[in-house]
């Protein structure tokens, strides 16, 4: 979906659903899944219908994802870090953290 | 409760750098927060490292983007401190603890977010440089996975150095979807169609305006120069397009549009909408500051003084945040800001202020020639503000579509706050970011009214999610001022 233009310096590396995404330092979660190929990432609370970022600073809230088991964190907002453990946002926004 | 800041500068873009260290320069102590990780705001975003690291991106951004290293390096001089990674959950006049209003020059309440931890703390003046948004795209289809808008894409461009790299379409109206594309093409990127949805009388509308943009005309003809260029790279660029919608089933695949006389389907991995920015304005609101709606930029922003003051006692707003302007008129904004919350802080006096002011006032003002024309020209349609296709989500989070909107329009809903009781839209996670223009633009529409007196949504802290786990670092707050149990908004009636 996403490609580089720079050879990145740095590398991390997380964990998406079994899948391990390597992304550059400084990306965030939601870049390094759309470098990764990953369009969706949750699926409409209400219709269920998948979505997918839209903004990617912020506002739409649309990236939710589950990062290291807490639910409803923006995944345009956080930087990937090594050994993150991140899923898709299930149904309903899901639990409270 | 850590030690209260004198200064504090929400947002590190243009206009809060220049406020920052316009302040700093003055002697005033500085505390500039921002939720990136580095200075530049949405123009100048990861400046220092693009141009630092990486040599193809800062090529593909193009000359303007280098401005930005010069606003980083000025205010790294200034000596004002820079909290990055900083998210700002809530400014008030309240005090934290006792909920009660502070008196009058006893400085602001923030809530800021740091390191997973909330903390509220206090400054004595404020400049909320906060920047704009995309107005929402309304169009068919707009929900679907790979569909971003236009600044979305640039911040992954400017911000991980990533294109896209499947074929393209472009579509909508603003600046910004001329140099968008232009940045796409430039990288080399498949672009499948880039639709420019400005009417074409919008032209006749806005020559007049090309008059006051006197001596200033270097932003049309750059706007003009991203035209041209496009067509010389063979980019299919089409004007005038009408009923655009998003087509696909589970993704986007495509879009189709009335191009000229013919309606036209072009097939697209990646569907970039933008439709323009407006005002970033969740703090202000939070800290009660009066308001107005713009009819012609079909938005709100704070009602202001000539140095950004507010109607709230303490509280300044520049740039993008106050009226959307462009970069140059945000950092002229910002320098004003600065000042004259060094002279409430008691650097200087107001004379000192005044004579200060002239350049920064004088470099606003120019850049401001050109915004009559450019407010006109791409000026937001009708159906942009109030979709006429019925199916079409309004509000994403709550699934609320115009249908909805409308029906509660004939009931003689009163305005967005109450359509929110009615239908849930604007209670998501976005908190109505993503459809109050449309839920009120619907409402207004159908009530015959004007979007002003219609209204907006009441908008409360917390302004950016905190999780409990975050909340529980709060330290010194007994009673959280109207926060119960923080997540996005929309997570806490399911949970
Ligand atoms: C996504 C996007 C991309 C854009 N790209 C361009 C471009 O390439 N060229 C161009 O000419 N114009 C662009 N614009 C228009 C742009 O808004 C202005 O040109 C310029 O950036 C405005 O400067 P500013 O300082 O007012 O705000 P901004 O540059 O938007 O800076 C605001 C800053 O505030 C921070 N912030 C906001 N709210 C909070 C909070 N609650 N807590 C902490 N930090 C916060 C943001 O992270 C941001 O860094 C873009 C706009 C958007 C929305
Ligand atoms: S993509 Fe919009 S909030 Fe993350």
């Amino acid at each position: 979906m996403f490609q580089r233009l720079d050879a990145p310096s740095a590398h991390v590396t997380f964990d998406f659903e079994g899948r391990s995404i390597h992304a550059a330092v400084g990306d965030s979660v939601a870049a390094a899944l759309l470098a990764a190929g990953v369009v969706d990432l949750r699926r409409s609370p209400v219709g269920g219908e998948p979505r997918g970022p839209w903004c990617l600073i912020g506002n739409c809230f649309e990236c939710l994802v589950e990062i290291d088991g807490v639910p409803s964190r923006q995944a345009c907002m956080t930087l990937a870090r090594d050994g993150m453990r991140v899923r898709r946002q299930r149904g309903a926004a899901g639990a409270r953290a | 409760m850590s030690a209260p800041m004198e200064l504090a500068v929400v947002g590190a873009g243009p206009a809060g750098m220049g406020a920052a260290a316009q302040a700093a320069e003055l002697g005033v102590d500085v505390t500039l927060l921002d939720e990136q990780p580095a200075p530049g705001g949405q123009i100048y975003r990861g400046v220092d490292r693009v141009l630092g690291e990486r040599p193809e991106t800062a090529r593909v951004l193009g000359e303007d983007y280098r401005r930005g290293a010069s606003l980083t390096a000025a205010l790294r001089r200034s000596g004002a401190r820079h909290l990055a990674d900083t998210a700002v959950w809530d400014l008030s006049v309240r005090d934290p603890d006792s909920g009660a209003l502070l008196p009058a020059g006893e400085g602001l309440t923030l809530g800021l977010l740091r390191a997973g931890r909330a903390e509220v703390r206090r400054a004595r003046v404020v400049v909320v440089a906060s920047g704009a948004m995309e107005r929402p795209v309304p169009v068919p289809g707009w929900t679907m996975p790979g569909v971003m808008s236009a600044g979305g894409v640039q911040t992954l461009l400017k911000a991980s150095g990533l294109v896209p790299g499947v074929p393209t379409a472009v579509v909508g109206s603003g600046p910004l979807v001329y140099l968008v594309a232009w940045q796409l093409a430039r990288a080399g990127v498949s672009l499948a169609a880039v639709w420019v949805t400005v009417p074409w009388a919008r032209r006749l509308e806005a020559a007049p305006a090309m008059l006051a943009a006197v001596g200033e005309y270097g932003q049309i003809a750059k706007g003009l120069r991203w035209r041209r260029e496009l067509r010389a790279m063979g980019v299919p660029l089409r004007e005038g397009v009408r009923d655009v919608r998003v087509v696909g089933s589970e993704r986007a695949e495509g879009v189709v549009g009335q191009v000229g006389n013919t309606e036209q389907r072009v097939a697209a991995g990646l569907v970039v909408v933008h439709e323009g920015v407006i005002p970033s304005i969740a703090l202000p609101r939070a800290a009660g500051c009066a308001l107005h709606h713009d009819a012609l930029r079909a938005a709100w922003a704070p009602r202001t003084d000539r140095f950004g003051a507010t109607s709230v006692d303490g509280v300044l707003v520049a740039g993008d945040a106050g009226g959307v302007a462009g970069a140059l008129a945000a950092e002229a904004a910002g320098r004003l800001a600065g000042l004259e919350a060094a002279r409430r802080l008691g650097r200087i006096d107001a004379g000192t202020r005044d004579r200060l002011a002239l350049a920064p006032r004088r470099a606003l003002e120019r850049a401001l020639r050109v915004r009559p024309f450019l407010d006109r020209l791409f000026r937001p349609r009708a159906e942009v503000l109030a979709p006429v296709d019925e199916a079409v989500v309004a509000c994403r989070c709550e699934g609320v579509t115009v249908a909805t909107l409308r029906r509660l329009a004939r009931a003689g809903c009163a305005g967005p706050n109450q359509a929110k009781a009615f239908s849930r839209c604007g209670m998501g996670p976005c908190q109505g970011r993503m459809c109050e223009s449309t839920v009120a633009g619907v409402l207004a529409a159908g009530l015959r009214r004007d979007v002003e007196s219609v209204g907006g949504y009441r908008v409360r802290a917390p302004v950016k999610p905190l999780t409990v786990g975050e909340l529980a670092g709060l330290a010194g707050l007994d009673t959280p001022p109207e926060i119960v149990g923080g997540v996005p908004i929309g997570a806490r009636r399911r949970a």
